[in-house]
């Protein structure tokens, strides 16, 4: 009775169902592509643009928090830092091109994030949120007292400049297109990181971490690594918003901000990897609605209650509770 | 380059009226966009009521000004430059908005302003402290209206000195804002003969008070000068208030004070204070007119804020009716070849830098044996002329006045 199966069928089976999943997952990822670039068209830039910036900002965010497990909160340290590096050299030297200062931004942010990494890895839980705290509040007191970010008043008229210093970003469309091809290419790396044997490592370190130091992981120095990877790519989010509105202030730098990304991933669903982005394109959307209309008055308030019922009611955030629901409905 | 297509817009835009072409103005529509912290800090003394205030400009014309309807639309800047800057973008390229009006964190203040002159458009500043919006930041497409830091140090400083407070004690908040604010202060008081004997630079912002202000006590000084603003202030007068500063005779000489600040404190805390203030509701018949008016809306009495919203918004109103037009630079060479005269500012005049100049007062908050009601709350001591009181032109950064 019992049919002889061949081991090469269900390899076949299995790669077939694989591609039948990646045909999927490509399907999807088109869509969202063909959408994003005809955004601009239908839908304000800049506004698209400070999307994708907080996006990009909370995807970094996600990176460490939703699959690593570690709760920083000072990212918005990394975020100002790169923000205010970015546009002081713009501002100081025209011959500088517009992407060698955002990069400069980056790389100032990724090496703050080692020094962050480094003094805080060591504690856990909230005393690792708390010493993150500490020194994102020592960066906001040095932005504060430092004349060169000109204080309270802000950063003003950075220049958009030229794209490789022939594309000029001072046109709305040119600079989205630039921001969302950052935006992507950032998305595919942590992507990639996250799907990587690296990747694994951080998401074993998330469940349980004794096991992971008992299987010979070097916990820590992944940890840094990830620290590094997301300090990165948040300071790059703020270097791109420092072109994008041309300023930077000190509410780049402020605790609030810190908050504001944790809100946004747990909105959209922390440990998935669009959930940070539909947080952000959500709390955006919500800020700017209700500041336009008769709840203005009420815009922080309504905040805290989403807030509030996300972690009462649906602790997988958008995202993750519609994967929820097509799994346990469709699948 | 702008600037000579901006003399050329405007000189083509006087030509046709002088060629008596009606109605210059775009959609028929006068939009004016209120861009103020709704939520945050700042909004008692500007805020909703603010959008009020200019409520109320628009009808006293009728919500109309030469035939094309007046709107209004408003938002919440939420202190942040970001929000603001993407808002007013959208007002400006998408929206067709006119006059942005409001503006109260200086951050926010500045990041607009450029995005006026890069779109052509004019912009009223009512609630923003920094002088710095008319000197290194000045824009020909905006008008810093109802006060700054420098008549804030200048008026209160020279005043208070020629009262009798020949030394001072400055508490500083230790940022931007409250070290220029000390660094005027004390040029203030030295050019007219007082001292300053101490300053002490404060954490921004700071919760407790004690230890600084019984150093301020035990300095001896006549005066004791708060540099710096909002909670921080509010706090420094409580705690002031606690260890009777004033009472022991000592001046205390606030800085930046609102009105809403005194009535939130109370006159038994605040009393004694000495400050600058722009306009005060119970200066005349025609303010208190206008004060009923405003309260039987909000049920509050105004800041300087709002008399400076509903005033400017006025003048912009009024501008717009006599040269039939709403582009930025002919309404705003109107404005400034206007003077002022109104509940607001009588004689005020708006200079090329921006800056509209009008007389200050130095006030006294009463006693609460002296406050007859609720918002009885300044005795006018001074006033302090126009010129005394701003920033003189010939000290001026801003590039349009060395053009002139």
């Amino acid at each position: 009775m019992t049919q002889p199966v061949n081991p090469a069928d269900i390899h076949n089976t299995i790669l077939a169902q694989q591609k039948a999943e990646d045909r999927k997952k490509l399907a999807i990822n088109t869509v969202f592509i063909a959408i994003l670039l005809v955004a601009p068209f239908v839908l304000y830039p800049v506004f698209l643009m400070k999307i994708l910036c907080f996006a990009l900002f909370a995807v970094a965010f996600n990176l460490l928090f939703g699959f690593t497990g570690l709760l920083s909160f000072g990212h918005a340290a990394f975020l100002a830092t790169g923000g205010y590096t970015t546009g002081y050299l713009l501002s100081q030297h025209s011959g500088l091109t517009t992407e060698l200062g955002i990069l400069a931004g980056t790389l100032v942010a990724t090496v703050l994030g080692l020094a962050f990494a480094l003094l805080s890895i060591r504690r856990q839980g909230i005393y690792f949120a708390m010493v993150t705290l500490a020194l994102s509040q020592l960066v906001f007191f040095f932005y504060v007292q430092s004349p060169f970010t000109g204080g309270e008043d802000g950063m003003h008229g950075i220049p958009r400049g030229e794209l490789f210093g022939l594309i000029s970003l001072e046109d709305n469309h040119n600079m989205y297109y630039f921001v969302l091809a950052v935006f992507i290419a950032c998305y595919v790396l942590v992507q990639r990181v996250v799907s990587s044997p690296f990747g694994q490592v951080l998401r074993a370190i998330k469940q349980n971490e004794p096991r992971a130091v008992s299987l010979g992981y070097n916990v820590d120095r992944h940890k840094v690594l990830a620290f590094v990877i997301s300090a990165a790519l948040a300071g790059l989010a703020g270097s791109l918003k420092s072109v994008v509105f041309q300023l930077a202030s000190l509410n780049d730098a402020h605790w609030h901000m810190s908050g504001e990304v944790i809100l946004m991933t747990l909105v959209g669903g922390m440990g998935t990897l669009l959930g940070p982005v539909v947080g952000a394109t959500f709390v955006v959307n919500v800020e700017y609605q209700l500041s336009q209309g008769p709840l203005r008055d009420w815009v922080d308030p309504i905040l805290g209650g989403i807030f509030v019922l996300t972690v009462l009611a649906f602790r997988n955030g958008i995202v993750g509770e519609i994967q929820k629901f097509v799994r346990r409905n469709l699948g | 380059m702008t600037m000579m297509k901006k003399l050329l817009t405007s000189a083509v835009a006087s030509a046709l009226m002088v060629g008596g072409a009606q109605a210059d103005i775009s959609d028929n529509t006068i939009k004016i966009g209120y861009l103020a912290d709704m939520s945050g800090t700042y909004r008692d003394l500007a805020g909703p009521n603010g959008l009020a205030a200019l409520n109320m400009a628009v009808e006293d014309f009728g919500g109309k000004v030469n035939g094309a309807k007046i709107e209004v639309v408003s938002a919440d800047d939420r202190n942040s430059p970001d929000v603001a800057s993407s808002t007013v973008r959208r007002w400006l390229e998408n929206d067709d908005v006119d006059l942005v009006a409001g503006l109260v964190a200086s951050s926010v203040s500045i990041a607009v302003s450029d995005i006026l002159e890069e779109n052509d458009k004019l912009g009223i500043v009512s609630g923003s402290a920094a002088s710095s919006i008319t000197n290194e930041h000045c824009t020909p497409n905006h008008i810093h209206y109802v006060y700054d830091t420098y008549p804030l140090a200048n008026g209160t400083a020279s005043a208070v000195v020629k009262e009798g407070g020949k030394s001072w004690f400055i508490l500083t908040a230790d940022y931007a804002f409250g070290h220029a604010l000390e660094s005027d202060v004390t040029r203030v008081v030295e050019a007219n003969g007082g001292e300053v004997i101490g300053t002490l630079r404060h954490p921004f912002p700071t919760p407790d008070f004690s230890s600084f202000i019984l150093q301020a006590q035990a300095s001896g000084a006549d005066v004791v000068a708060l540099a710096n603003a909002g909670a921080d202030t509010t706090n420094a007068i409580n705690t002031a208030s606690e260890f009777g500063i004033t009472q022991s005779g000592q001046t205390l000489a606030a800085l930046l004070l609102f009105l809403t600040d005194v009535h939130a404190l109370g006159v038994e805390a605040a009393q004694g204070i000495q400050l600058t203030t722009g306009w005060y509701w119970d200066m005349n018949d025609e303010t208190r007119a206008w004060s009923d008016r405003f309260m039987e809306k909000t049920g509050v009495r105004p800041t300087m804020v709002h008399a400076g919203i509903y005033s400017s918004t006025l003048q912009y109103l009024k501008a717009v009716e006599a040269t039939g037009s709403d582009d930025a630079q002919t309404v705003r060479k109107h404005m400034m070849e206007t003077p002022i005269n109104d509940m607001f500012a009588k004689n005020g005049r708006i200079r090329a830098d921006g800056r509209m100049v009008h007389d200050m007062y130095l006030a006294e908050v009463k006693t609460p044996a002296e406050s007859k009601s609720e918002w009885d709350l300044y005795k006018i001591l001074r006033t302090i002329p126009a010129d005394e009181a701003y920033r003189p032109l010939s000290e001026s950064k801003c590039p349009l006045v060395s053009s002139k």
